[in-house]
């Protein structure tokens, strides 16, 4: 038994994506019908023309009739997805396979979230029901369990892996500052992050993501079949999900410096894509920036740094918009915002325009580089769910 | 003077084989407490942190005193003016947290001042864990917030190798008005102390006359204490039996500098006689409480080593709070909610599923590939045999902190929430909140598991198991900031 590769059997057509923001004057809905619009208006379809249809959404609604009912979708196969932070992602896998099978010609995979009608601050998420037992800790209080860990592991001071956060933060800032469609477009200043109000353990609010409202969209069919569709298409070249076991907080190999889901899954993409030296291979890569030391870390895990290197990297620029591997060039969770069952999409999106040289003012160069990554991770340190996808722009 | 023996069909019991009294960590100023009211006051009273109530604090209390002696443990007698639970037992939950056998009774002893020498006199009597905890308050800046405590004692009654004989008992009721508190209400109510301190000067005759008539030589007796919630009457009743018994009276400090502990007062005063009592010394305990009543000790030679940490010792230590921080604890005042949503109920039928470690911090080693895991697993994370576990028990083990966070967003009665992720020494890690965090953390600090309540929803106390930080208690170390100190 072996997962087998799709590498170049499944092409993204058009795609879609709202400005992601706190849209206190528009339902998920409104988002999700603005998403699938774009996408449909991009491939000159009509929903009637899409076989099958995928939402992700984390809390934002149940059963795929809260896509079919807004859509008003008559006869059509409609499924909700959820896999924590993956779960836009899952609906882009879910369509794909779809497509791949045979199944369907046409499907579509529609990210949305509503996290701002909750009146409270941070993501939150649902609970089942249990013992109390369970800490009851904040998001960003679980990847806050990074810092330490990865300090004393590599002898790192507080205060150069301090810089090291600030600089990720800063970095995704100046790129959504170039990004009509982020949460948050200005830049801010080091000297703001690193003085921003206190959260959890070392991180304060300018290391966390922004908890924003969204949604994105994408219209996937066979390859051999994408050139009846106007523009350039997308080729997926690798998806890859691993769930973690839980058993982090348990087991004493693990100690709070990687994201042992991260490393197996990009095995699996890499192997899947043909890549074997990423970070000279991808022209870009969208990772799960959820808070600042997530973002450090995951540049190990997914091979762009050698361990214990990743905050010399960052500090280096390696991962800027002008350096060696942009990293979240638009934005990131960071400054984009953070819709949980859109922003795998919205990654997905920006290799859409980077890879298709319609990134605008924030556009990296992808001559000879035609790949690009994207990566979620859902849950906490030792107890997450990791998808990666790589995509290119031409097949082969 | 022979051990005494219990009713037809019971065991005898011997005596006291383990005891223990537990003062929890913070300390506050009756200064602080009197300026509120334009008033002034002397000395610190013991106070318990946010997450404790009367269960966690007998617990804790309990914990040493029963640790390798749980199949021994024969019934659990629980003591407080201060039940988390009215229609349900907490003695249970202390039984749970204890992890003793099934096969006991575990019972409460009604919310009353005398509950706690009652406790003492039913275990010497059947045998059995007394537990007496208590935590008391009163009006905002008034006497009973002033001298009123936070505290714990428990005392292990058996056969076997006791410390201290029980040599008598006795006890007189009357009924007449000298404090009352309407079941529920968290403030109580006095009489004018002068009619109870005659009440009880007379029922204090009472007693050393029943206990003379059963056979307690008074003259023999070394040292005693005496307590109550009647300040007046314990000083009376204390000097009056200096005079019969020619004895030394023990523990007259105790509410100066720890304060009065309601029903828990008997315990402390018990374990203070015991905590330097010599060999072959008689010791008498006495109660003013609805009447009197009187345990009657003889120490043995196990006294000697087999003592707790000293009262006293734990007294002249502590974290100095704020009269503020006291009223937010206990709910005097309300403090801000956090924007997040609060807890959900804990569900009665998952907890009971979980309730080996959810109560009683066990977990499971695995028989093929020795990993421990928390709550015991169907399924080993290391080698995925499935149902190859053992029980094992963190309870009691010291661990390490891995990582820590202290989390200024997530919903906690007293926030922030300081969790870690802590391996035991035995092996075996798990995430939990931490709880009494004086000082800075750091990777590799050492805790301790206690056991603590969360928060209470729909009536239903979440309690679960979180760890503290193992701080030096040498006498070398500088005095806890404001405690013990005249305001």
């Amino acid at each position: 038994m072996a997962q087998h590769s799709l590498r170049d059997r499944v092409a993204i057509i058009s795609m879609g994506c709202t400005r992601f923001a706190e849209h206190f004057d528009r339902s998920a809905d409104e988002l999700a019908i603005e998403a699938v619009t774009e996408a449909l208006d991009g491939a000159g379809l009509t929903c009637d023309d899409i076989d099958a249809f995928w939402l992700g959404t984390y809390v934002s609604g149940i059963s795929g009739m809260a896509l079919a009912r807004p859509l008003r979708l008559v006869g059509k196969p409609v499924t909700r997805v959820e896999n924590m932070c993956a779960t836009g992602s899952e609906a882009l896998r879910a369509a794909v396979y779809a497509v791949a099978c045979g199944a369907v010609d046409v499907a579509m995979a529609v990210g949305a979230e509503k996290l701002k009608d909750s009146g409270y601050a941070g993501l939150i998420s649902p609970r089942t029901q249990d013992d109390g037992t369970r800490v009851n800790t904040s998001a960003p209080a679980n990847f806050s369990l990074l810092a330490p860990a990865y300090q004393t592991r590599y002898g790192v001071t507080r205060d150069v892996f301090r810089a090291a956060m600030t600089h990720v933060a800063w970095k995704n800032h100046a790129n959504g500052a170039l990004n009509p469609r982020a949460q948050f477009r200005r830049e801010v200043s080091k000297e703001s992050i690193e003085r921003s109000p206190a959260v959890a353990g070392e991180l304060g609010v300018l290391d966390c993501s922004g908890v924003a409202d969204g949604a994105a969209a994408a219209i996937v069919t066979r390859a051999e079949d994408a050139h009846k569709y106007p523009g350039t298409p997308l080729y997926i070249k690798a998806l890859s999900l691993v769930t973690g076991d839980g058993s982090g907080a348990a087991d004493p190999r693990y100690d709070y410096t990687s994201f042992p889901e991260v490393v197996e899954c990009a095995r699996e993409a890499y192997a899947q894509a043909g890549i074997t030296d990423p970070r000279r291979e991808l022209a870009l890569a969208e990772v799960h920036d959820c808070f600042t030391p997530t973002e450090i870390v995951l540049m190990e895990d997914l091979g762009f740094a050698r361990r214990g290197n990743a905050w010399r990297d960052v500090l280096d620029g390696v991962y800027d918009r002008d350096g060696e591997l942009p990293v979240n060039p638009d934005g990131g969770l960071k400054s984009f915002g953070h819709p949980v069952g859109a922003s795998g999409l919205r990654m997905i999106y920006e290799c859409w325009l980077q890879l298709r040289g319609q990134a605008g003012a924030r556009q990296v160069a992808t001559a000879h580089r035609g790949l690009a990554l994207t990566q979620n991770l859902g849950g906490a340190p030792g107890d997450c769910v990791c998808f990666i996808s790589v995509v290119g722009s031409k097949p082969g | 003077m022979q051990p005494s023996t219990t009713q037809a069909g019971r065991r005898p019991v011997a005596g006291i084989v383990a005891y223990n009294a537990y003062l929890p960590a913070y300390r506050l100023q009756r200064g602080e407490i009197a300026a509120a009211v334009g008033s002034s006051a002397r000395g610190a009273r013991c106070v318990s942190g946010y997450d404790e109530d009367s269960t966690t604090l007998g617990v804790a209390a309990a914990l040493p005193v029963v640790r390798g002696r749980e199949p021994t443990v024969g019934g659990v007698w629980l003591a407080t003016t201060d039940p988390v639970y009215a229609d349900k037992t907490n003695a249970t939950t202390v039984h749970a947290a204890l992890d003793l056998q099934p096969g006991m009774i575990a019972a409460d002893l009604g919310a009353t001042l005398r509950s706690g020498i009652v406790a003492l006199l039913v275990a010497a009597r059947d045998g059995g864990l007394a537990v007496l905890a208590d935590r008391r308050g009163g009006p905002a800046g008034g006497v009973d917030e002033r001298a009123g405590a936070d505290a714990a004692a428990a005392f292990l009654f058996g056969d076997r190798d006791p410390l201290a004989y029980v040599t008598g008992t006795a006890s007189v009721t009357a009924e007449f008005i000298d404090r009352w508190r309407t079941p529920g209400a968290p403030d109580g109510a006095a009489w004018e102390e002068r009619f109870g301190e005659q009440r009880y000067a007379e029922l204090a005759g009472q007693l050393l006359a029943r206990l003379s008539e059963a056979g307690v030589e008074l003259g023999g007796v070394g040292r005693f204490a005496v307590t109550g919630i009647n300040a007046r009457a314990v000083r009376s009743v204390a000097s009056a039996v200096r005079k019969a018994t020619g004895a030394e009276l023990e523990g007259d400090d105790l509410p100066d500098i720890i304060g009065n502990a309601g029903a828990a007062q008997a315990g402390l005063a018990l374990a203070s006689l015991l905590d330097t009592a010599r060999a072959g010394e008689t010791l008498l305990l006495i109660s003013l409480a609805d009447g009197a009543d009187a345990l009657v000790l003889r120490a043995a030679d196990a006294i000697a080593d087999r003592r707790g940490e000293p009262l006293r010792a734990q007294a002249d230590r502590g974290v100095a709070i704020g009269y503020p921080q006291y009223l937010l604890w206990r709910e005097r005042i309300t403090a801000e909610r956090p924007r997040r949503p609060d807890p959900d109920r804990p569900s009665a039928p998952f907890a009971w599923r979980n309730r080996r470690y959810k109560l009683s911090l066990a977990g499971g080693r695995c028989r093929k590939c020795g990993a421990i895991q928390f709550p015991l697993p169907r399924i080993c994370y290391q080698c995925h045999a499935a149902d190859e576990f053992e029980s094992v028990s963190a309870s009691g083990q010291a661990a390490r902190i891995v990582t820590f966070t202290v989390d200024r967003l997530a919903f906690s009665l007293s926030p922030p929430l300081v969790s870690a992720i802590v391996a035991f020494e035995q092996g075996g890690r798990l995430q939990c909140e931490l709880t009494d965090v004086r000082q800075p953390l750091h990777v590799g600090d050492v805790v301790v598991p206690t056991f603590r309540r969360g928060a209470t929803v729909g009536g239903i106390r979440n309690y679960l198991w979180k760890a503290r930080p193992v701080y030096p208690t040498t006498s070398a170390a500088p005095g806890p900031p404001g405690a013990e100190r005249e305001s």
